[in-house]
């Protein structure tokens, strides 16, 4: 039984045993499940067979729904199937669920489980998901550990078979999917001794079979239908059973044992705690620790939560057991308690073990992946001896609202010394994260020694910072939280300093090492008082390279990773350094291989140079340094800012109370301008002499930091030196300036501005009116004018040329600072929208991209302007926003009709002109909203005086009579795939929303799967082979109905027909579609060129430019207009120029070509259609003539 | 009896003097190798294996699939695993062993490096592959003003060295014209290790697109014109030196190649013709140099080769400056003049 040990995530280990026991896997990506799929789809695309001998076939589809139909067919007729998924994509799986156990049909739903969503959402980690699938009928496995995550994957496929009970394997989402850990890894031939070929049989004798017919799925009456449910009870009976003989087979073959209750801790324990999932770890480390000083605790882990059985369960409870604290990782309002607590309290009544164990508590812990340590356990322990233990507490917060909490003694700690604990703080782009896992395998597997590394990241896209926990120890581990006393702490970026307390986890006597520019004998001068006050106080070892300089070096860019990697294994001395060395180049041969020669000369180049510029540093005896750590934000900032998102800034909203937080999941917006990341290294600096006041900068730039703005001469003031200017030139603004203005601490140095300048230097044709230039030579003084600049008065909006790309550029942007990639393709149309109508907007928003940097804590990008109006924003799920959005549409049409009907009503008091110009009076420009706002404010004056109940009501409404503008947003994923449904009918509905698809033809958000967007030939996740399939036409499906106003635009090939369409879909009093191309880092170009590359899309025919506007729709008119020239580019020309396409061209030529040649005959077969159509005389009847007219 | 139109070049004997220069349409396409073949093609250089290209797409190939990578939680990457990204010289060396299967005209790898390492590992790699010739298509544009002509040149010299060193395959070393004393570089290159000179490169150079004031790569196909530098240089250099040298620019007709030959070449390499014209040309120019050698009382082309070098020819002052002013002049005279015809 030796095995062999490799270093892998939760996912990788029960997809590994899944791929190699199913024959169809049917998935959709949903974070933090989608590795598992996407590892089943590689390894079937390389051909790698499962224990049967054949490539299972992996199919991902359009929502989970969907996958849980593909994969009831796919029982039904006879095949081993599975697949993977969490949160609401298990919700989505629902009816299936239902319908696959209540037929017996033998399979396994691998579940990373995660939070669902309620408040808000969460990718991370509970059993909120799984809990909500208890009822259905399966049979339920918890894995606690990576090593689980395999073992019990095995267990369940092998026990389903037998039992014909479908089962749920589930783990901890993050905390064990994502968690690398050494396992023993199961091998071929023990997973084919652990499924019996003639269950195999078995399934496949009942399958649908047209020469034995059965009939499957009837509608069953009264008469029979109870009856045949209870039919079922043998097999939920008989699973138990199963399960603990498929477990005694599993250990015989590996040596692994399990059982459906595992008992840990004093064999006299009394007071003991009842758990599943990760959070088993940590409490087995407190059991031991007390156990071992003597106290009678114990711990019961969970493994087949469902059935439950009670009688297992009690046997698993040594007869010294009094009292029991139940953890539940999940919240259910409103019950009697939480799941597994009632299920215990059940069992023991059931069982008559409540005379002997009179006392049971259950309480709530580790929601959406909060931390549960050993501490937390002891302290759970410990309330169990309390003369009345705290019924339905929870731990790991301080809740000061209902005072359910514990409170913890953090000093308790279950940490040992001959453990490395390492902390890396890095950023997301300098592969401190891979450098990581790389340390994990080398020591995991060429070692005896057990690693474990958990990876922590921000919500940012760009910019994003994240933390590697990484243990080496000779036992394995199950330490399954962070570290906070680490052995060995680096930071992989100087300007961390400034923000981060990096130190804080490093316990006495540890290793700091620094990635500084500053040398051994300045680096100290250099450091904030904090940092200086940890290094002495608690006697730090202190060292320093500058790999930035080792990097540049050696052609490695900003990729840091080896390098860092090489100094931590020289100082951590987990290695001996020679052999260290020697590994970290066969992990670099291993990782990088594939990609090329040169690739692995850099690295090795790289790994080599780095000893050569560590340096230990002498650490002084006193703290010098006067600079302080900066605030997490502005000392004006508002005081929720400053209560709670700046504990979010600075890390510490762990610490935060329950009354702290909003209790609806509300939040104020405009928040985004506090957190001054100041990431770029170049920012762009203006040269107001070249410039032709395009405004294309200022459209394109995908975080609204470079802003333009007209200003009457008269009006500024005290300008600061440097601050510049240029007379406005357009016509309608007479004796203005204008000044375009980046703000430095925000922008991303992306270059899309720079990029798209369209005004170049006579002298020196390099030089633009705008030019990307190191950002600490300008830092000062750019903040300072960007202060200046925000001071100076916006226009009043009813004064811009707002049809126009120049004048819609002068409006306030509502969207501002996210945190999406650097030259991200969709924000630049959010904000577009946001400066046209963010001041009445309301916004429905797909999850997806857009939700997360939209509305992903700490902070959000949509904001407010000087009168405090801004988009209000919401996002309901992925799968139904286009329902979601109509809805409110439907509400403000509502409340609309009863404002009005309340006007009338108080026409006496309102005065007959009022309501006549409040209900009748066009809204059409911006002039005409601002006159309605006077009009609502002149209601309300008066509303506030008059007496009648009617008058209070419409007061609270009124604001309802100057136009809503609603705005349905989400990418392809949402409405091509999973919300196309949904989205069809919104257009079909009739009503007045604007749906806008920010496409960029994947998923992008969950890591670049395919869609029914992904163009033909493109490589993408599920599609590694190159899309076979052509991209679904959803512009010309929508044209379709004919009433529906539809666009496809391309901001960066043209924007005036960008700006165009928005004003003509928000015009059209009923459903606008705009088809909005959006380049994406999943498409493989150089994003700073991004915008100007979609001259090439268009020029290509690739994405033809058009506009379909049914009040064109009348006899003799062409409603459909072609705004994009005929195709004048080859589509291969254009599309070798992105890594999707141009790597199929590399990896398979052959495919390559056919597939770019069936493209092409795309393009050109749409391109012939949509001339044909250009050239359609339509009448199209819709029911908005009439409000038109 | 027939004129034996047999030569000889880095030692290989060759079955005529045209030969088909490193073009990518041309002999980077097996069918089109075969043609060539077909059509009387004596030695086909394959296109250059560009170090920089391939160590740029591995580079730009490595910084996308890491880009945003490990940086959040939902997407840890943005693109598949594939089992092989097939990057690297692969493609090329395969066209080598395929090439070598599809003909039977000797083939000669062409190189051009940008690293001293990178030279001597791709060159090896040629050889390995089966090529029957290696030549170094060498390009440097000395942009720095405190660098000698000294420098450049030691820069040529030195790496044709350690390539000699390294492989045990005939080596060609191509070059273009723009030497200050091309007769005492070349010397020194076939001291270094080359056994031939390939006369001359034809760069590509920049062109400015105004509308975009962007500068832009373009490649212009030669004229029959352009052979005339390599006219000159092969007829002072082929006395001088004791190396295989071929001629390329501006092959492109029957007249065109014998000139060379006449002058010292061994071997006429084309590739602009055959791109406007078809490998049929070959087929042409054969039976037009065979009529024209039997015409003139040729035997061989071996009689025929060097016979107007510089040291055989009855006037070699023509092959200097005063000539050129001279026929500049008579050029200008005869362009200008209302006499002209």
């Amino acid at each position: 039984m030796s095995a062999n040990f490799v270093t892998v995530d939760g996912n990788e280990a029960a997809a590994s045993v899944a791929h190699q026991t199913n024959e169809v896997i049917a998935i959709y990506p949903i974070t933090p499940a989608s590795p598992m799929g996407e590892l089943s789809d590689v390894w079937s695309s390389q051909g790698r067979r499962n224990i049967f001998g054949t490539v299972p076939d992996v199919i991902e589809m359009q929502s989970e729904g969907g996958a849980a139909g593909a994969v009831h067919g796919a029982l039904q007729a006879g095949a081993l199937t599975t697949t993977f998924t969490a949160s609401q994509g298990l919700l989505l799986m629902i009816p299936n669920m239902y319908k696959i156990a209540g037929e017996l049909t033998p399979t396994v739903f691998h579940i990373a489980a995660r939070t669902l969503a309620t408040h808000a959402l969460s990718i991370f980690g509970d059993h909120s998901d799984v809990m909500s699938v208890r009822q259905a009928g399966w049979a339920m496995l918890a894995s606690n550990s990576v090593q689980e995550a395999q073992d019990l994957a095995m267990i369940s496929h092998a026990a389903t078979l037998r039992a014909r009970v479908p089962f749920v394997h589930f783990f901890d989402g993050f905390r064990t999917s994502h968690e690398v850990s050494k396992i023993a890894q199961l091998s071929s031939e023990e997973i084919r001794a652990m499924i019996d070929d003639d269950l195999i049989q078995a399934h496949r004798r009942r399958a649908m079979d047209p020469d034995e017919p059965v009939l499957r799925g009837t509608a069953q009456n009264p008469d029979v239908f109870f009856q045949a449910r209870e039919a079922a009870n043998p097999f939920y009976d008989a699973l138990p059973q199963i399960v603990t003989e498929t477990m005694e087979q599993f250990a015989e073959l590996t040596g692994r044992a399990y059982r459906l209750f595992d008992f840990a801790g004093a064999p006299d324990a009394e007071r003991i705690i009842v758990m599943m999932g990760s959070g088993v770890g940590a409490a087995e480390q407190a059991v031991a620790k007390l156990a071992a000083a003597g106290e009678k605790v114990g711990l019961v882990k969970v493994r087949l939560y469902r059935p439950f059985d009670t009688a297992a369960f009690c046997q698993a409870l040594p007869p010294s057991v009094q009292r029991i604290a139940v953890l539940d990782r999940t919240k259910e309002p409103g019950a009697v308690g939480e799941p597994l607590y009632q299920d215990v309290v059940t069992a023991l009544v059931e069982q008559g073990r409540m005379a002997s164990c009179p006392v049971v508590i259950g309480g709530r812990y580790g929601l959406s992946s909060k931390e549960f340590t050993p501490a937390m356990a002891a302290r759970v322990l410990d309330e169990l001896q309390a003369d009345q233990p705290k019924q339905h507490f929870t731990i790991g917060i301080t809740d000061d609202v209902t005072h359910l909490s514990l409170k913890w003694d953090p000093e308790f700690s279950t940490e040992e010394a001959d453990v490395t604990r390492a902390v890396f703080y890095g950023l997301g782009s300098d592969g401190t994260v891979g450098a990581s896992k790389n340390s994990v395998k080398i020591i995991g597997e060429n070692t005896p020694m057990h690693a474990q590394g958990y990876f922590v990241y921000d919500s940012k896209k760009s910019g994003s910072v994240t933390v590697s926990h990484v243990r080496f120890s000779p036992r394995p581990i199950d330490s399954t939280y962070l570290i906070d006393r680490a052995s060995f702490v680096a930071c992989h970026q100087f300007h961390f300093l400034e923000r981060i307390d990096v130190l804080a986890v490093a316990e006495a006597e540890a290793t700091f090492l620094l990635n500084s520019p500053y040398g051994p004998d300045e680096v100290w001068d250099h450091l904030p008082r904090e940092i200086q006050e940890q290094i002495i106080d608690k006697r730090l070892k202190f060292y320093v390279v500058d790999a930035l300089k080792v990097a540049r070096e050696t052609d490695m860019g900003v990729r840091i990773n080896t390098i860092m990697q090489t100094c931590f294994f020289a100082l951590a001395g987990v290695l001996p350094r020679e052999q260290a060395i020697e590994q970290i180049k066969e992990t670099i041969r291993k990782t990088y291989g594939k990609r090329g020669e040169s690739v692995l000369r850099r690295n090795f180049a790289a790994v080599d140079a780095a000893l050569a510029d560590l340096h230990e540093v002498t650490v002084p005896d006193t703290a010098t340094s006067t600079e302080e750590r900066l605030p997490p934000v502005a000392p004006d900032s508002s005081d929720f800012v400053k209560r709670i998102t700046a504990m979010l800034l600075d890390g510490r909203g762990d610490l935060l109370p329950v009354s702290a937080l909003p209790v609806d999941g509300t939040f104020p917006t405009n928040t985004a301008k506090v957190e001054k990341r100041s990431i770029a290294h170049e920012i762009p600096i203006w040269d107001p002499d070249i410039c032709i006041e395009c405004g294309l900068c200022v459209l394109v730039c995908p975080h609204a930091a470079i802003r333009s703005k007209a200003y009457p001469h008269a009006s500024v003031n005290g300008v600061p030196e440097g601050f510049q200017s240029k007379p406005w030139k357009g016509k309608e603004l007479p004796d203005h300036l204008m000044t375009i203005q980046v703000a430095p601490d925000d922008c991303t140095g992306c270059g899309v501005c720079v990029d798209v300048c369209p005004a170049k230097s006579k002298e020196a044709v390099k030089h633009k009116a705008i030019n990307m230039e190191p950002k600490l030579e300008h830092l000062d003084r750019e903040r300072e004018n960007f202060d200046h600049f925000l001071e100076i008065p916006e226009l009043d909006r009813t004064q811009a040329k707002i049809d126009s790309v120049k004048g819609s550029q002068l409006l306030l942007p509502l969207f501002e600072f996210s945190g999406a990639c650097a030259g991200c393709g969709e924000t630049p149309y959010l904000k577009l929208m946001s400066q046209l109508y963010g001041d009445r907007a309301l916004i429905a928003n797909a999850t997806g991209c857009s939700s997360i940097y939209g509305g992903n804590l700490p902070t959000t990008p949509w904001s407010t302007n000087a009168d405090g109006r801004g988009p209000t924003w919401a996002n309901s799920l992925f799968e139904d926003n286009a329902e979601f959005g109509l809805g409110l549409r439907l509400a403000i049409d509502q409340k609309r009709e009863y404002a009005e009907h309340l006007l009338r009503e108080l026409a006496p008091v309102v005065g007959d002109d009022l309501v006549r110009d409040l209900l009748g009076s066009p809204q059409g420009d911006e002039e005409e909203i601002r006159k309605q706002r006077e009009r609502v404010a002149a209601l309300k004056q008066l509303l506030a005086q008059a007496p009648q109940p009617a008058a209070g009501k419409l007061a609270v409404i009124a604001d309802v009579l100057v136009n809503r503008s609603v705005w349905i947003v989400g990418g392809d994923g949402w409405a091509y795939d999973i919300g196309f449904g949904g989205l069809d009918h919104a257009l079909t509905a009739g009503r007045d929303v604007n749906i806008l698809v920010l496409d960029t033809g994947v998923y992008s958000n969950t890591g670049g799967q395919a869609s029914k967007a992904t163009p033909r030939a493109a490589v993408a996740k599920f599609a590694a082979n190159g899309k076979s399939a052509g991209k679904k036409d959803l512009g010309m499906l929508a044209v379709a109905y004919g009433n529906v106003y539809v666009a496809q635009i391309a901001m960066g090939s043209n924007p005036a027909q960008t700006v165009r369409a928005f004003r003509e879909a928000e015009s059209y009093p009923g459903p606008s579609l705009i088809l909005a191309y959006s380049q994406c880092i999943a498409h493989g170009i150089n994003m700073t060129t991004g915008m100007t590359h979609q001259k090439e899309i268009v020029q290509s025919g690739f994405w033809p430019l058009f506009r379909y506007d049914p009040r064109e729709a009348h006899v003799g008119e062409h409603p459909f207009h072609l705004d994009s020239r005929k195709p004048t580019k080859r589509f291969k020309e254009m599309a070798l120029q992105e890594a999707r396409f141009a790597m199929l061209a590399r990896t398979d030529p052959e495919r390559a070509k056919e597939l770019f040649e069936l493209a092409q005959q795309d393009i050109d077969n749409r391109w012939h259609y949509y001339e044909q159509m250009a050239g359609v005389e339509r009448e199209a009847t819709h029911e908005f003539q009439e409000e038109e007219a | 009896m027939s004129v034996d139109l047999t030569t000889y070049y880095l030692g290989m004997q060759l079955k005529n003097p045209l030969g088909v220069a490193a073009c990518a349409p041309l002999t980077g396409n097996l069918e089109m190798l075969r043609r060539l073949e077909e059509a009387g093609a004596s030695i086909a250089v394959l296109p250059s294996l560009f170090e920089e290209q391939i160590e740029h797409e591995e580079a730009e190939f490595n910084r996308l699939f890491e880009y945003q990578t490990e940086s959040f939680a939902e997407a840890i990457t943005h693109f598949p695993v594939l089992q092989d990204y097939n990057t690297g010289p692969r493609d090329y060396l395969s066209h080598i062993e395929a090439a070598k299967q599809a003909v039977s005209i000797p083939i000669v790898g062409s190189l051009n490096g940008s690293s001293p390492g990178g030279w001597i590992r791709y060159a090896k790699m040629i050889e390995e592959a089966g090529a029957d010739a290696l030549e170094l298509n060498i390009y440097f544009v000395p942009t720095d003003a405190d660098m000698t002509a000294i420098d450049v040149e030691r820069r040529y010299i030195d790496l044709v060295a350690s390539v000699k060193q390294s492989v045990d395959l005939p080596l060609a070393v191509k070059i273009g014209p723009n030497f200050t004393c091309l007769p005492n570089f070349a010397q020194h290159l076939v001291a270094a290790g080359a056994d031939g000179l390939v006369l001359f490169n034809r760069y590509v150079e920049a062109d400015i697109d105004l509308d975009t004031l962007t500068m832009k790569p373009d490649l212009v196909l030669s004229n029959r014109h352009e052979a005339r530098v390599p006219i000159r240089w092969i007829a002072i250099l082929r006395d001088q030196l004791q190396a295989s040298l071929a001629a390329t620019s501006g092959v492109h007709r029957m007249q065109g190649a014998i000139k060379l030959l006449l002058a010292g070449a061994d071997v006429t390499m084309m590739a602009s013709i055959l791109l406007m014209e078809g490998p049929e040309r070959i087929r042409t120019m054969l039976q037009e140099m065979t009529a024209w050698l039997e015409e003139n009382e040729y035997d061989s082309i071996e009689q025929l080769k060097g016979s107007m070098s510089r040291g055989n020819c009855p006037d070699p002052g023509t092959l200097e400056r005063a000539n050129y002013m001279k026929a500049l002049t008579t050029y200008t005279v005869e362009t200008s003049g209302p006499q002209s015809t």
